[in-house]
């Protein structure tokens, strides 16, 4: 949900930073009226009207007592913005208790998410409606950014290091996560996703094993499941289908198409090459593009990677 | 009292390349910087509107990502380093600290032309680093800035030397602001610019050495892999940003105290009045210098802080606001039963407490713990810097070049044309960057190349801004060129002030004074029969 | 509180002048080695059992002997300054001359103990006690040779006449300088080869 200014506050915590946010936009638009009013009104009102009649100004260098609250009215104002600000963000900062958790590693230009049952996933996040979740995240590389506008709370993920956040999710729905850290060429496109599930639903994921639940994929073809395996397994935020070229090779024409390689050699780009690139990417760098992409052999199953090079094949 | 321009060029007679790369005279000096850091700020001019062209589309269209992401970092990195930071101090400061004081110098004349070479030495490092250029955002966090393949190293060497710059110039100013005043000039009688540069010269000697320092950690690690910022060796990547936003914080305010200096002098001379509450004003700036030191935290609310440490932080960033917010008072109630004309000095002037509210009263969204989590690395933030910076500093540094544009050059700018660029650039910097608070609040990140098509609209509107602000710029600056070449000759104090420079004929002599002057008031005495100070 | 009436011709404004922007820049380096320290302490508080050990390979008796060629040094610098207030440019220049001479055998005696870490396997990078260590010396070498060389200018100006006892402004400010940089070494000393 968008409307114009903000967004849904996608649950209590964040409704209560909202509340924050619109008592500091109240006391700011007062103060902001209050004196640019003065400074608009003084100006016309006090505008010269007789040229060279301007020797009569009174000397006035100043007021004591008026300096006197408008050092105290603008103290307390701060310290009364500065209180509920803290407020709100201790609760925010402390989880409550009972969260179940889920791991998340961000990496060059990815999250790999991990739940406690060993399940892992790449830039999508399920979680039951109704219960409070904690995020562990760290990173691999550099300090990445993880941030859920819809929940009003951010995290810095750090490598060597591990930090929280949580979040209770009341209504079912899509979320957007976004890096807010600046980490390389991908930063823009390191984007995730939190899905909040009823709980019915969730349990019937999380009994599933490692297939998606009850979304009518038992029918899809190889090839549909690999486009969508790469749609959300973060592929495309460091390869172009067409146009131009992000940080990897494009992939329409890919297969089948002459690959000219660091060092001097070439290789077609037959099923086999696919399958490599994906599972072991540094055995041949693409000559012009750096070696910077991570392994999928751990994070997408053999029947999603069979479906990646069965897509790519349709391009 | 005040001379007409008749006897020649003053200071600007000696003609020759050499008498410009060897002078020691403040005002030549102080030319030179301004010509430095205005292209400077014209070329990451040029670069913004790189940004916002790209930005037009929400996927990469006339720019790869990794060009974007070079456009934003040399954007910001020059336009701080290399404009803001030294253009009202080394500019407008040189040229007029000594003839608001009553001095024929600075302290140190050398040391002021070292300071022009090693920051002229610096930028072309800095360029030089550009065979490989950074992407990192003009913060360089690490670890990346420590990994990527750009030249950091020799980047950082640069900006030291940049420092050392900075450090020089505000040493001298210290030292010629206590020593040099002219009989009679107590502190309560000096020009309120100069409290401003006070402030900021001291915040420039104790901050810049730590940005050095952090700048030289940075280099070792990439040439020697120190590891201090380097998780794998035992380092905290973290500590980069306390080292980083130690000096980083306190030089915004080297950034805003000599523009609302500025803005002190202008309103008192085009209102007709005593500056109300000049004692506030120039204390509040020692005080802004002070808490600024105690507050940079608040960069870093997110980067897993303790909640003890983020509300410290917190807490002192609400109170740099009160004495900020008694300048803003202060000016405005000078305004008060003035006698008010609207030349472009005062334009400007009056604009920049426009927008500078705007930008100051958008800080306490971020200084607030809850709110700053979700604005944070947002477009919010963007906007509030451009806000204080360009709405606050920059239209300060414009007011200044109007106001002492006869002065430094002894002619006269077109006031209508003058108008005219003010008009756009007013209307061009807030369709610019207002839209950029709505799109921040709404959860677009910065520094993003490519963005989700649900923020296109707002970012087409702020490029059609950045076309009519671009365009206020380029008459303003035609405007100048003009000026120098066919403007009228100035008198020696055309807007009839009473500060020390005004009694000199435009443009002053080498040695700044026939006589070194005795003063026997302040300069704000506009207005009825003179008496006790009401 | 007025400035003299003479401005900036007035020698006394000079000499004021040229001391309060000496204590300025002396501000400056006591914060630019105070990054530095501030670096040591936060990694001292994380690694305190790693700075215990790593601190005993670093030779304390070129560390002691290093301390008292450099106080032996800022003593010179002290005889140097009261013999041109005396007006004795001669003997200033012999006594500053000593102290550029013990800078640099303060510097050979670093050479020396540098290769022997280096021979030991012990570089900047190999741990961060050590990564401390070369970057605090290093720069305070550094600070050495441009006291140095600011030292041997101030004896090339006596040497051409330009001092006596009623002007040496760049004697005491030069002299000023070189004490800082020995004072650093003071706290180096016990920081880096003395805690335990």
């Amino acid at each position: 949900m968008d409307n114009i200014l903000a967004f849904g506050a996608a649950s209590a915590q964040a409704a209560r930073v909202d509340a924050v946010f619109l008592m500091i936009l109240v006391i700011g638009v007062f103060f902001f009226f209050l004196t640019q009013g003065l400074l608009i009104y003084f100006a016309v009102k006090y505008r010269r009207r007789v040229p060279d009649r301007d020797n009569e100004t009174p000397r006035i260098t100043g007021n004591p007592v008026l300096e006197f609250i408008w050092i105290l009215i603008p103290s307390i104002v701060v310290v009364i913005i500065f209180y509920y600000g803290w407020r709100v963000y201790s609760d925010l900062r402390v989880p409550h208790g009972g969260e179940s958790e889920v791991y998340v590693n961000a990496r060059q230009w990815m999250y790999e998410i991990k739940y406690p049952d060993g399940r892992t996933a790449i830039n999508e996040i399920r979680v039951p409606a109704g219960k409070p979740v904690k995020f562990i995240l760290s990173a691999s590389d550099v300090i990445h950014g993880f941030y859920l506008p819809d929940f009003r709370v951010k995290m810095d993920a750090i490598p060597g290091r591990t930090t929280t956040l949580w979040v209770q999710p009341d209504r079912p729905g899509e979320y957007q996560i976004y890096c807010t850290v600046y980490c390389g060429t991908g930063h823009s496109n390191m984007l995730a996703r939190l899905i909040v599930m009823p709980p019915n639903a969730y349990a019937a994921w999380a009994a599933h094993g490692e297939e998606e639940a009850g979304e009518g994929r038992e029918h899809e073809s190889l090839a549909a499941r690999g486009e969508r395996v790469v749609k959300t397994a973060g592929c495309l935020n460091c390869h172009a289908i067409e146009g131009k070229v992000k940080i990897g090779p494009n992939f329409r024409g890919l297969y089948g198409s002459n690959v000219p390689l660091e060092g001097g050699k070439s290789v077609t780009a037959d099923e086999d090459y696919l399958r490599e690139s994906i599972e072991d990417p540094g055995a041949k760098i693409v000559k012009g593009s750096p070696n910077v992409m991570p392994t999928f052999k751990s994070s997408l199953s053999k029947g999603d990677i069979d479906a990646v090079v069965a897509y790519l094949k349709t391009l | 009292m005040a001379e007409e321009s008749g006897n020649g060029r003053g200071y600007l007679a000696e003609r020759g390349w050499r008498s410009w790369a060897y002078t020691m005279d403040h005002k030549r000096i102080g030319v030179m910087y301004l010509y430095t850091t205005i292209a400077f700020f014209l070329i990451g001019g040029v670069f913004a509107l790189l940004l916002r062209l790209e930005l037009l589309s929400p996927q990469a269209r006339y720019f790869s990502d990794h060009a974007y992401n070079v456009f934003f970092t040399l954007h910001g990195a020059m336009m701080i380093f290399l404009f803001i930071i030294p253009a009202i101090p080394s500019g407008l400061g040189n040229f007029l600290i000594p003839l608001h004081i009553g001095a024929r110098d600075v302290a140190f004349p050398r040391i002021n032309l070292a300071s022009y070479w090693v920051f002229v030495a610096g930028f072309l490092v800095v360029i030089a680093s550009l065979v490989s250029p950074m992407d990192t955002g003009w913060t360089f966090y690490t670890p990346y800035s420590a990994k990527t393949g750009a030249a950091v190293a020799t980047l950082s060497f640069g900006i030291f030397l940049i420092g050392m710059s900075s450090i020089l110039t505000g040493l001298n100013f210290i030292v010629t602001i206590h020593k040099l005043r002219a009989p009679g000039m107590t502190w309560h009688r000096l020009p309120l610019f100069i409290w401003g540069m006070y402030a900021t010269s001291i915040i420039q000697v104790v901050a810049t050495p730590v940005v050095g320092v952090t700048f030289l950690l940075l280099a070792m690690e990439r040439l020697l892999g120190v590891g201090f910022f380097d998780p794998a060796k035992g380092g905290d990547p973290v500590l980069f940003q306390h080292f980083f936003w130690f000096y980083s914080h306190p030089v915004v305010y080297v950034m805003i105290l000599p523009a609302m200096g500025i803005i002190s002098e202008v309103i008192p001379v085009f209102s007709r009045k005593p500056i109300f509450g000049y004692k506030a004003i120039a204390y509040s700036s020692l005080a802004i210098a002070f808490l600024g030191f105690l507050v940079w935290g608040h960069h870093m609310f997110t980067s897993g802080m303790s909640p003890a440490a983020n509300a410290f932080f917190s807490f002192l960033t609400f109170f740099v606001a009160v004495p900020t917010a008694v300048k803003v008072f202060n000016w405005i109630a000078t305004l008060y039963k003035g006698s008010i004309t609207f030349e472009s000095p005062m334009l400007y002037a009056l604009t920049f407490i426009f927008l500078f509210a705007v930008g100051g009263l958008t800080g306490p969204f971020l200084g607030a713990l809850a709110t700053n989590v979700q604005l944070h690395d947002t477009y919010f933030v963007v906007a509030h810097f451009h806000y204080t910076m360009m709405g606050g500093t920059v239209m300060g540094f414009f007011a200044g070049l109007h106001y002492w544009f006869p002065k430094m050059t002894g002619k006269m700018l077109n006031e209508k044309v003058a108008r005219i660029a003010w008009a756009l650039i007013f209307v061009g910097f807030n369709v610019t960057f207002f839209t950029m608070f709505i799109v921040g609040v709404r959860g677009m990140p910065r520094r993003y190349a490519e963005y989700l098509p649900k923020f296109h609209v707002e970012n087409v509107i702020s490029t059609i801004g950045s076309v009519i602000l671009a365009v206020g710029i380029a008459v303003m600056v035609l405007n100048f060129i003009r000026g120098l070449r066919k403007g009228p000759p100035a008198p020696g104090n055309p807007w009839r002030a009473l500060s020390l420079e005004w009694q000199t004929p435009s443009p002053p002599d080498t040695g700044n004074f026939h006589e070194i002057p005795v003063v026997t008031d302040w300069p704000y005495s506009f207005g009825k029969a003179k008496g006790p100070a009401a | 509180m007025n400035a003299p009436p003479a401005g900036h011709g007035d020698p006394r404004v000079a000499f004021e002048a040229a001391k309060l922007g000496l204590w300025t820049f002396l501000a400056t380096e006591v914060l630019l080695f105070g990054a530095l320290f501030t670096a040591y302490t936060v990694f001292r508080v994380k690694y305190p059992a790693m700075f215990q050990s790593e601190h005993l390979k670093l030779n304390r008796v070129l560390g002691t002997l290093n301390t008292l060629v450099l106080i032996t040094s800022s003593l010179a610098v002290v005889l140097g300054v009261d013999a041109i207030r005396k007006g004795k440019a001669r003997l200033l220049e012999r006594y500053f001359g000593a102290t550029v001479f013990l800078g640099a055998v303060f510097l050979c005696v670093k050479y020396i103990e540098w290769t022997e870490e280096f021979r030991h396997g012990l570089y900047p990078g190999t741990n961060i006690f050590f990564s401390l260590y070369f970057m605090m010396t290093g720069l305070h070498g550094i600070h050495v040779i441009l006291g140095m060389g600011v030292l041997a200018y101030v004896v090339v100006l006596s040497r051409r006449g330009r001092f006596s006892a009623g002007y040496h402004t760049p004697v005491e400010v030069a002299g000023l300088y070189w004490h800082f940089v020995d004072l650093v070494w003071i706290y180096l000393l016990p920081l880096l080869y003395l805690i335990g």
